[in-house]
């Protein structure tokens, strides 16, 4: 848990004037999932609608200051794998599990690609850089090739 | 041979390669001897395979073996569990078979010329000299002291509570299962200091192989998530537990669905549901911990770590609406009884039947460890006052295998490592202290400042400077008082081995009067006789123990063996052998039974003999056909379990006991037979069979055959023909009562 850079211009840029909302936001999954548990939980977000506003602006406009390109498509990749993962899980609640071996393999296939992918951010990010002494970036890149190589290999194997 | 490693590296070995070439040569020594000591039973006996499992182990390699892989995959074996069969390939483990039969045939490749045999009875030594290194590894990670890593590969090797599973002829699951746990563990500490996926993925594999070759997987399977949720729950979430965790749960879990007999489990049944969940939670976690860095309002903070919990609160809800909507499957028997040690008892005799999943007594801990038994809460002791990340993880599975291994006798083997482990790290930091020769003279010792001592020590108190040892006639005093304990520790570790664990059971040996040996070979004699003497599909129904061993030496189709997957066709067995000859008849005819095996031991005094087991095989009966089978009418009146004159007519009428002790008053004069496990006298007259006849008994009595007879030719029931053969008048039956039938009750 090392402290992240705590961003003071997050907080300068969280004045009023912030336009970025309109951006269209390659949005990392696990904001989706907020969004969900935010919708859930009504009575809380309509007596602070104003906080979460201004909440959601921050993180918004501390994503797009701080992230490098290259770890955008990194999360471009994860949102659209979130996006397969779902519409599987849709089709297995609609139209049933039939060929459940198939199905398996292919939502686990996206499952892990999906945390093989999100381990490779976190490792190639620069804040967490003094967490990882033994993995270099170029390291990193590697071992996910291997990792998903193994997970893919047993996911044929496993789809029947 | 403990001791010696410390001395030597504190004399000799100051330089870094001497050292490492030392380190290396010890660690070879060590896995000598964990090998050397577990080749007792192929010396004193022979390269046989011990007691039951390893039996089909065996026969299965055999299959594998002679069949290839792909054949051995899709293997249905219709010669047991007659007539229903039993998809074996994918109801078996098949990481044993697999990894012996590769030895083989690299061997085969290297132009030696080895029987599949031998690889199977030597593979357990083998696999735990690996095990002795794997141990080594494992402690490395806890300290700096390569000592201790020594110290606990040779306490690994030595151990009984891991000798008694893996003595060379003991071909179980185990046998490598242990090995793979331990370097599975040490693979997770690596990953999860390094934060590396690769050694996460590295750790999948193996924990794959793990799920492949035991089903004690689950172990693993419970204990890594817990391990990761008492670091979320110290405050010590970190990328490199997401990654490593993360890593391996998504490569491990489909590594395990790749086994046919896994299959489905992990995503359906509530075993495997704790890793999930901490899988979904470490998700949260690692967005929460973005979010976190990307505001800095405190107040969100605490509203995310709400929403963590309620999210936690709503999958657990979840789990538990699954559970009881049946998607996903509840508890299995097994685990039900790992918590309620009294659940197998009462609602699956079938389980509690078997000694090893019985509660462990007190005595066997120390039995099985002996002094490690003490120096383990130490161990642990001093992980909390290092407490690591990894320290933690020896605390939790510290903890979880103590349970563990109180509950069922066989878990013992999972507790082993762990108090190798923190036994070695107990005694290493005990003699690092201690064989610190070096001490300032106590004048400068109060001026000194604790820079001095406080590196080389591990202890907290030595710190100190006025606080320490430094005696030279102290120091020697306690030294050698532990070098005196880890040589009783060793001769403890080879009496035990020598004695409690290294018998085939397959083999007995007692002793003659003069001190020599004598082999007692009633077992092969039998199966001999039944593999030459029988015709190659003949059907031998016996009690469910001996069916693999049926199965592997006599190579004849049996009813039941060992796999219980069917309990029953077990019932019916049960039912068959604890009924009288007119109800068992039918039930054997229906069943094709040719032959009928039974073990007695009343000639000899061998106590594991079927007369011992009968109350199981009631109990088993009556959970399936209640009102047929009763336990209570085997027990006299006074409520004891009688085999001699006061036998109940039940007891007395039922098929084990009449095979049992058929024709043997005729060993002894009149009125004297004696049943000596039992310590009874039989009644004069012995039981009488009418619906089979004697076919084998061996030398010992200990294996007595039965042949099932064919009907009558004349239409007969067998009560009647057999008492024509004897001579005795026809009763006339009274005519208003109509024809006889034959009884099914």
């Amino acid at each position: 848990m090392a402290p992240k850079q705590r961003n003071t211009a997050a907080v300068a840029a969280s004045a009023p004037s912030a336009p970025v909302t309109t951006v269209p936001i390659p949005t990392t999954t696990s904001t989706a999932t907020t969004a969900a548990i935010k919708s859930s939980s009504s009575k809380q977000a309509a007596s602070n609608t104003q906080a979460w506003d201004k909440v959601f602006n921050n993180i918004t406009t501390h994503y797009l200051k701080t992230t490098p390109q290259r770890t955008k498509l990194l999360d471009a990749f994860m949102a659209f794998l979130v996006v397969v993962g779902a519409l599987q899980f849709l089709y297995c609640v609609l139209a049933g599990n039939y060929p459940f071996n198939a199905f398996l393999s292919g939502f686990s296939a996206t499952v892990g690609q999906f945390v093989l992918t999100a381990s490779l951010r976190i490792q190639t990010t620069e804040a967490n850089k003094k967490d990882f002494p033994a993995v270099s970036p170029e390291r990193a890149f590697a071992d996910y090739v291997v990792c998903s190589l193994i997970l893919h290999f047993f996911c044929v194997n496993f789809i029947n | 041979m403990s001791a010696e490693p410390i001395q030597a590296l504190v004399d000799v070995g100051k330089g870094k390669t001497t050292r490492g070439v030392l380190r290396v040569i010890i660690l070879a020594l060590i896995a000598g001897a964990s090998i050397a000591s577990r080749l007792f039973s192929v010396i004193r006996f022979e390269s046989i395979i011990h007691e039951f499992d390893p039996w089909f182990n065996f026969r299965a390699t055999k299959y594998l073996v002679a069949n290839g892989f792909y054949n051995f995959w899709d293997w249905f074996d219709d010669r047991t569990w007659h007539p229903l069969g039993r998809v074996t390939g994918g109801t078996l483990y098949p990481g044993l078979m697999v990894t012996s039969g590769a030895i083989y045939h690299a061997l085969r490749t290297l132009t030696i010329p080895v029987d599949i045999r031998n690889v199977c009875v030597l593979l357990a030594p083998g696999f735990s000299g690996l095990t002795a290194i794997a141990a080594y590894l494992l402690t490395n990670e806890m300290t700096v002291h390569n000592s201790a890593g020594l110290l606990a590969a040779i306490f690994m090797g030595i151990a009984p509570g891991y000798i008694s599973r893996s003595v060379a002829g003991s071909y179980d699951n185990e046998a490598i299962a242990i090995f793979l746990l331990v370097f599975t563990f040490y693979l997770w500490i690596k990953a999860l200091k390094q934060g590396s996926m690769l050694w996460g993925a590295l750790c999948a594999l193996f924990y794959g192989y793990m799920v492949a070759s035991w089903g004690g997987y689950a172990f693993i399977t419970c204990l890594l998530p817990l391990h990761a949720f008492v670091l979320i729950c110290m405050g010590r979430y970190s990328t490199r537990l997401y990654v490593s965790y993360t890593t391996w749960y998504a490569l491990g879990t489909l590594a395990s669905m790749q086994i046919p007999f896994v299959g489905f489990l992990p995503v359906k049944t509530s075993e495997h549901m704790p890793a999930l969940g901490i899988f979904g939670f470490l998700q949260l976690l690692a967005f929460l911990d973005y979010v976190r860095s990307a505001i800095p309002s405190r107040q969100f903070q605490t509203f995310l770590w709400l929403f963590a919990g309620g999210t936690f609160a709503i999958g657990l809800a979840g789990l538990v609406v699954a559970t009881s909507a049946g998607i996903i499957a509840p508890w299995s028997g097994r685990f039900y009884s790992l918590w309620d040690t009294g659940y197998a008892k009462i609602h699956i005799p079938i389980i509690a039947s078997v000694s090893e999943h019985q509660p462990t007594a007190w005595p066997a801990f120390f039995f099985d460890l002996n002094m490690l038994v003490y120096l383990f809460p130490v161990g642990v002791y001093l992980c909390f006052q290092k407490l690591h990340d990894e320290h933690v993880f020896i605390i939790v599975y510290a903890v979880f295998g103590s349970y563990f291994a109180g509950v069922m006798v066989r878990l013992m083997l999972t507790l082993t490592p762990v108090v190798c482990i923190a036994g070695a790290i107990a005694v290493s930091s005990l003699l690092d202290t201690y064989l610190d020769a070096r001490s300032p003279k106590p004048e400068e010792q109060v001026a000194e400042s604790s820079e001095k001592k406080a590196p080389k020590s591990g202890l907290k108190s030595t710190d100190k400077p006025l606080v320490g040892i430094y005696g030279l006639w102290s120091k020697s005093a306690v030294v050698a008082a532990m070098g005196v304990y880890l040589l009783l520790f060793v001769m403890h570790c080879t009496w035990v081995t020598s004695n409690a664990y290294s018998s085939p059971s397959v083999v007995l040996a007692s002793r003659m009067p003069d001190g020599s040996q004598h082999i007692i070979d009633d077992y092969r004699e039998a199966y001999q006789w039944l593999r030459q003497n029988t015709k190659e599909d003949a059907k031998v129904m016996s009690w469910w123990d001996y069916g693999y061993q049926i199965g592997g030496m006599a190579d004849r189709p049996t009813l039941v063996d060992n796999n219980t997957w069917n309990n029953t066709h077990i019932a019916t067995v049960g039912k068959a052998m604890s009924s009288r000859e007119e109800v068992s008849y039918p039930i054997m005819r229906q069943h094709e039974v040719d032959y009928v095996l039974v073990v007695f031991g009343g000639l000899l005094g061998y106590s594991g003999d079927d007369i011992n087991k009968f109350l199981w095989m009631v109990r088993i009966a009556e959970g399936i056909w209640p009102d047929e089978v009763s336990e209570r009418a085997f027990f006299t009146p006074r409520g004891e379990y009688k085999v001699d004159a006061e036998a109940t007519e039940t007891m007395k009428n039922s098929l084990m006991y009449k095979m049992s002790y058929y024709n043997f008053n005729n060993l002894f004069p009149p009125g004297q037979a004696i049943d000596r496990m039992r310590q009874a006298r039989l009644p004069e007259v012995g039981p009488t069979l009418s619906t089979m006849e004697e076919a084998f008994t061996s030398e010992n009595w200990i294996i007595r055959i039965y042949k099932v007879k064919d009907l009558d030719n004349l239409g007969r029931d067998h009560i009647s023909a057999a008492a024509f053969d004897r001579g005795l008048k026809k009763k006339r039956a009274p005519k208003k009562k109509g024809p006889r039938v034959l009884r099914v009750d």
